[in-house]
């Protein structure tokens, strides 16, 4: 099998990891930034709701949430849901693993803003909405660049999981190809696959950096 | 009219009783400091004025209009929705540390509360904020970042963003306490020149110099309370045991 070929057989995998990852940061990070504030409000119950669900998502495996979306209809409903919901499973347990990351995240960016910054704005007339919009989310973002860039990393790496429920079959594939062909060229193909995506991102990600650097 | 009416206001926090029945007012054009050991209240004071603390007890108004007036049960009920954007923009709070905002320019500090929560139309705010700038001495950093200013440059922005809302009434709350005592210089020269203006003005200082020169009336708190409310001259030659004391630490220095 040539090289071509290989890369034609793996590239399906590759997209769909590509579209993973796009669409868990486009749904996960508004997420997170709603669950942050509502936690922020401090409604006892609610707060406990929200402390509950992220220690949950942070302290089991991400594969093992993904096996319980996938085959918890089946096993606990007896629902029987289309092929089609294997991505919707992939995404459903990935928003929710990373919402809970990224929650966390503002919320640390959210408290370490200094109390004055809310007296100015107040005093201005500004209204809490304003507030938060104008005068502290940007200064947030600026604060938790670095610790979200590590968290979307990782998010990258973490894309290989849906091979757990076949979305994803590079790896499937990949290990069929080399065993049949004793090569170990698929196993590189998908390093090196992942690290010239990481690369991207890193570079993406300095780049925004940067941007925010005009002031302190 | 007066712009301020203070009338026996407390306010604590838990169990700590703060502000103790303080009442006082101030009229246009005058220029009121406040001066008192660390703790007696003076911040708390001015919070409570500005909205940033809500009293338990007593009333507040400016030029006639009440901010908070006691309710029938008692407790003080205060000015709601486009009444309370209303009052906010009638006075200017000048903080220690400055709180500029470090992610605009010094023209948005100064320019975007005037056109976003005051709705002015932004080619007359940017005019005034030109001139407020001139007059603050900062002509050429209209475009700098506060992080790109020294400590006295930052006061003074946060002075004009202050300014550029059009108060009737400008509150200090130790404004040159964060800063060296060439800075210091600055910031008084820039106050003596509002005063000059007629600016009404209510500064906490421990400048005590400054405040017998400029003020109309000193207030001396202590404790919570209103020791004495007299003209500079009175104060710096009072009987009181408490004045002697606390002004007695100033000669020394
Ligand atoms: N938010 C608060 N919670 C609890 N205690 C406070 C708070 N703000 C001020 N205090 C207390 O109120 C007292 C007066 O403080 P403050 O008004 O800052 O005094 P000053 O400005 O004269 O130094 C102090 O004992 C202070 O610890
Ligand atoms: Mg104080």
């Amino acid at each position: 099998m040539s090289f071509l070929t290989m890369l034609q057989v793996m590239g399906n995998g590759m997209l769909k990891s590509i579209g993973i990852f796009l669409w868990t940061l486009l749904l996960s990070l508004p997420l997170g930034l709603v669950i942050a504030v509502i936690r922020q409000k401090k409604l006892p119950v609610v707060t406990q709701i929200i402390k509950i669900y992220i220690s949950l998502m942070r302290g089991t495996p991400l594969m093992l949430q993904l096996l319980v979306v996938f085959f918890g209809p089946f096993y606990l409903f007896k629902i029987r849901l289309s092929d089609g919901y294997r991505f919707i499973a992939v995404l459903i347990a990935f928003v929710l693993n990373y919402a809970a990351y990224f929650a966390e995240i503002y919320r640390s960016g959210i408290e370490s803003m200094p109390i004055g910054q809310y007296e100015a704005a107040t005093v201005l007339g500004y209204s809490k909405t304003q507030t938060f919009l104008k005068i502290i989310l940007p200064q947030v973002i600026k604060r938790i660049f670095p610790a979200l860039t590590n968290e979307v990393i990782t998010l990258v790496k973490d894309t290989s999981l849906a091979f757990s429920i076949a979305y994803v079959e590079m790896f499937t594939v990949a290990k069929q190809i080399a065993a049949k062909e004793t090569t170990m060229l698929p196993f590189v193909i998908a390093g090196v696959f992942y690290y010239v995506f990481n690369f991207l991102v890193a570079f993406i990600s300095e780049r925004i950096e940067k941007k925010m650097d005009y002031y302190r | 009219m007066n712009i301020l009416n203070i009338e026996h206001i407390s306010k604590s926090f838990d169990d700590l009783c703060v502000l103790k029945d303080i009442s006082f007012s101030v009229s246009e054009g005058e220029i009121v400091s406040i001066i008192g050991p660390s703790g007696s209240g003076k911040s708390t004071l001015l919070r409570c004025a500005t909205m940033l603390e809500y009293v338990d007890q007593g009333t507040i108004s400016y030029m006639g209009q009440p901010m908070c007036r006691m309710g029938g049960d008692g407790k003080p009920l205060y000015v709601k929705g486009r009444e309370e954007k209303e009052m906010r923009s009638r006075y200017g709070l000048v903080f220690q540390n400055f709180n500029l905002f470090p992610h605009f320019s010094v023209l948005k500090n100064i320019m975007d509360a005037p056109v976003k929560v005051q709705k002015r139309p932004p080619e007359e705010v940017k005019k005034q904020a030109y001139e407020l700038l001139e007059k603050m001495g900062l002509q050429d950093k209209a475009d700098a970042y506060p992080c790109q200013l020294s400590g006295g440059q930052q006061q003074r922005v946060s002075i004009a963003r202050a300014l550029a809302m059009q108060p009737k009434i400008l509150f200090f709350d130790e404004p040159t306490s964060a800063l060296d005592p060439e800075l210091t210089i600055e910031i008084l020269k820039v106050i003596r020149q509002l005063a000059a203006e007629k600016m009404t003005m209510v500064i906490v200082t421990h400048e005590m110099n400054f405040a017998k020169e400029v003020s109309h009336k000193m207030i001396f708190m202590d404790k919570g309370v209103i020791v004495e409310e007299t003209t500079p001259e009175e104060l710096f030659r009072s009987d009181n045991e408490r004045t002697k004391r606390f002004l007695g630490q100033y000669a020394l220095r």
